[in-house]
Formats: C-alpha cells, sequence, structure tokens
C-alpha cells in the first residue's frame, strides 16, 4: 500500500462556470441582455419587475425567470403583466445555478430584449454563482438597514449596480442612502446606484435608462 | 448555506482522481477557500464529515487552506494582501483595483492510496 498526494487545483465551481459562459454566449449571440437580480427576501425585486414591465411595455420586451424555493406565485405575478415567466423552484437550494438557467433558455422566445433573472430571495449564496448574466443588480430596500453593504460584501462586490428601493418608505426610517452607497462602493469602487419607489414610480426612469443603455452597449459589440 | 453540494462538488473530483490514479482510498484533501467565497469552513468540515461515510473517503481528513484577498492595481501595477473589505491600493491608493485572489474554491491536493 503507498500513499501519494497528488496536486490537482480543480475549482470547485468550475462546471458552473462552464455552463455560466455558454449561457452568456447565448444571450449575446440573440441579442439580450441578461439581469441577474441579487437580495434578501422581501426587497422588492418582484415589485421592480412589474414596475420595469409597465415602464418598458410597448418599447422594449422582456421575460422573467423567477428562482423561489417553494410555489408558483412570482412567475403567476409576472405574466399577469403580459410578461413571459417561468418559475424555477430549487426546493431548498439557497441560489439558482446556471445549469438550472439552461434548462429554461430553450424556451425563453429569441426576439425579447431582457432576460432578468430573479434569484432566491438570500443576500449570500447567489453571490458565488454566475448565471451567465451580463449585469447584476443588487437590492438593498430601506426597511434592512444602510448597514447592510459591509456584513455581505460579497453580494456587493459582485454586483455592477445598487439599487435602493421602498424609497417610499425613507421619511419613516433611519435609513441614509448615501451612506449605504458609500458603504457599497468602498467594496465596489464604480458601483453604478439608484434610489427607487417601485409602487410610486420614482427613479424608475434612471434605472429604466440604465439598463436601456447597457442593451445597447451589448448590441453594439456585436457588429 | 450551500456547502453540502459543494462537497457533493468535491467528492466529484475526488472520485475522478481515484480513478485516474487507480486509487482505492482518499486518506487527506486540502480545499483552498478564499475568504470572499461565501463559504464557511467550520460548515464545509462539518458538511465533509456528513457526506464521507461509506464512500472511499470514509477516514479521509479535510484541511482548509484560508486565501486572503490579493489585490493588483492596474494603475502603478502593485498587488497586495488585504485584510479587510477596504478595497483600495496599498500603494498609490487607487480604488481601481482588480481582486486577483480570494473568491475562489480549489480542491488544492489530494492524498491517494493505492
Amino acid at each position: 500500500m503507498t500513499a501519494k498526494t497528488i496536486t490537482v487545483a480543480r475549482d470547485l465551481l468550475a462546471s458552473n462556470k462552464l455552463a455560466a459562459a455558454a449561457i452568456r454566449q447565448e444571450l449575446r449571440g440573440r441579442g439580450i441582455l441578461g439581469v441577474n437580480l441579487l437580495s434578501s427576501p422581501g426587497s422588492g425585486k418582484t415589485t421592480l419587475l412589474e414596475t420595469l414591465a409597465d415602464r418598458f411595455r410597448g418599447r422594449f420586451r422582456m421575460a422573467v425567470i423567477e428562482g423561489d424555493i417553494e410555489t408558483e406565485r412570482d412567475a403567476e405575478r409576472i405574466r399577469s403583466k403580459g410578461v413571459p415567466a417561468w418559475q424555477i423552484t430549487t426546493g431548498g437550494a439557497c441560489h439558482l445555478e446556471a445549469r438550472m438557467i439552461g434548462q429554461v433558455l430553450g424556451d425563453v422566445p429569441a426576439e425579447i430584449d431582457f432576460l432578468f433573472i430573479e434569484n432566491v430571495g438570500n443576500l449570500v449564496c447567489p453571490a458565488s454563482y454566475d448565471l451567465g448574466e451580463d449585469l447584476r443588480l443588487v437590492l438593498l430596500s430601506s426597511p434592512e438597514g444602510d448597514d447592510k453593504p459591509a456584513k455581505y460584501p460579497q453580494a456587493f462586490l459582485s454586483a455592477d449596480a445598487l439599487v435602493l428601493t421602498k424609497a417610499d418608505l425613507l421619511p419613516y426610517l433611519p435609513f441614509d442612502p448615501a451612506r449605504a452607497a458609500a458603504e457599497a462602493q468602498a467594496i465596489k469602487p464604480g458601483l453604478a446606484v439608484f434610489t427607487v419607489s417601485a409602487i410610486r414610480g420614482e427613479g424608475i426612469d434612471g434605472l429604466a435608462g440604465y439598463l436601456v443603455g447597457a442593451l445597447e452597449r451589448l448590441r453594439s459589440g456585436l457588429a | 448555506m450551500h456547502e453540502l453540494s459543494l462537497v457533493a462538488s468535491v467528492f466529484e473530483v475526488l472520485e475522478d482522481e481515484a480513478r485516474r490514479h487507480g486509487a482505492a482510498k482518499v486518506t487527506r484533501v486540502v480545499l483552498k477557500v478564499g475568504v470572499m467565497s461565501g463559504v464557511v469552513p467550520e460548515l464545509l468540515l462539518s458538511a465533509f464529515d456528513m457526506y464521507k461515510k461509506g464512500t472511499l473517503a470514509e477516514t479521509a481528513r479535510l484541511e482548509i487552506v484560508p486565501v486572503p484577498v490579493k489585490l493588483r492595481c492596474p494603475g502603478c501595477g502593485g498587488e497586495a494582501v488585504r485584510e479587510d473589505t477596504d478595497f483600495s491600493c496599498a500603494g498609490c491608493g487607487s480604488r481601481r483595483v482588480e481582486i486577483v485572489e480570494g473568491r475562489d474554491l480549489f480542491v488544492e491536493t489530494v492524498d491517494l492510496e493505492t
């Protein structure tokens, strides 16, 4: 019996990274901007998507992949806006993986502009999994507190933009949007920040413009 | 909180390496865990001990080597390890830095018995 130490240096997330790269290539090839939404449960991801569906109606076409542990509720809310939606129920898993997105990608209509992926509500685990998106939004709602970026650095580090939601509640809460933005930008320099109230529509124009700008950059890169 | 599914990926690597080297048993595994990987080492250790029963790594010991965040500054070319989440260049103070280490999860080495 002989024992030996083998150096393997194998990446544990290699299979997810491969699947994500294939999705990114397919979405870019179809001229679709993939957007991954990360946040704690109850930060307003679905409500923000409902508001964006209203804002984009008649101008841009979108589709949504919903990730939740259980129920079709979020996909039903999105479909009631006339937007195609697929529900992935993870049955307990704390995040979406690229392979799960790959399984529904074939059903996504080719002629859309935006594919939004609403991750499982969790500010920790989804940060580690690339889903093949070109843009990652992290949402932080005013009731959660402005001290969260430094507590959950991975999520903010991995994001392209921070959306501070439920701005309509700011008069009642000690949440300081400038402090939240500064803390997040200390972790991720250049992070874009939007303060919105999805139910009142405030700040949505700025966010929608940012998404359209990213879509145009993606498409101009295709030429 | 997905440490058990990561451990399942570790075992795919172990089975593959054991087959490749004609080994019957894995006695030690060294994992490199980035401090910004979002993984809790203690949970990985307990998930590994739970998972290994009845496998080729039943008696294996898991060792976790934490990998700190290492930044590279494209401005001044400096590289430095950073202990906190203030991700700025230690040399020139620039905030435009790249994280080159500390976010990944790697199986570094495995000890095999043939």
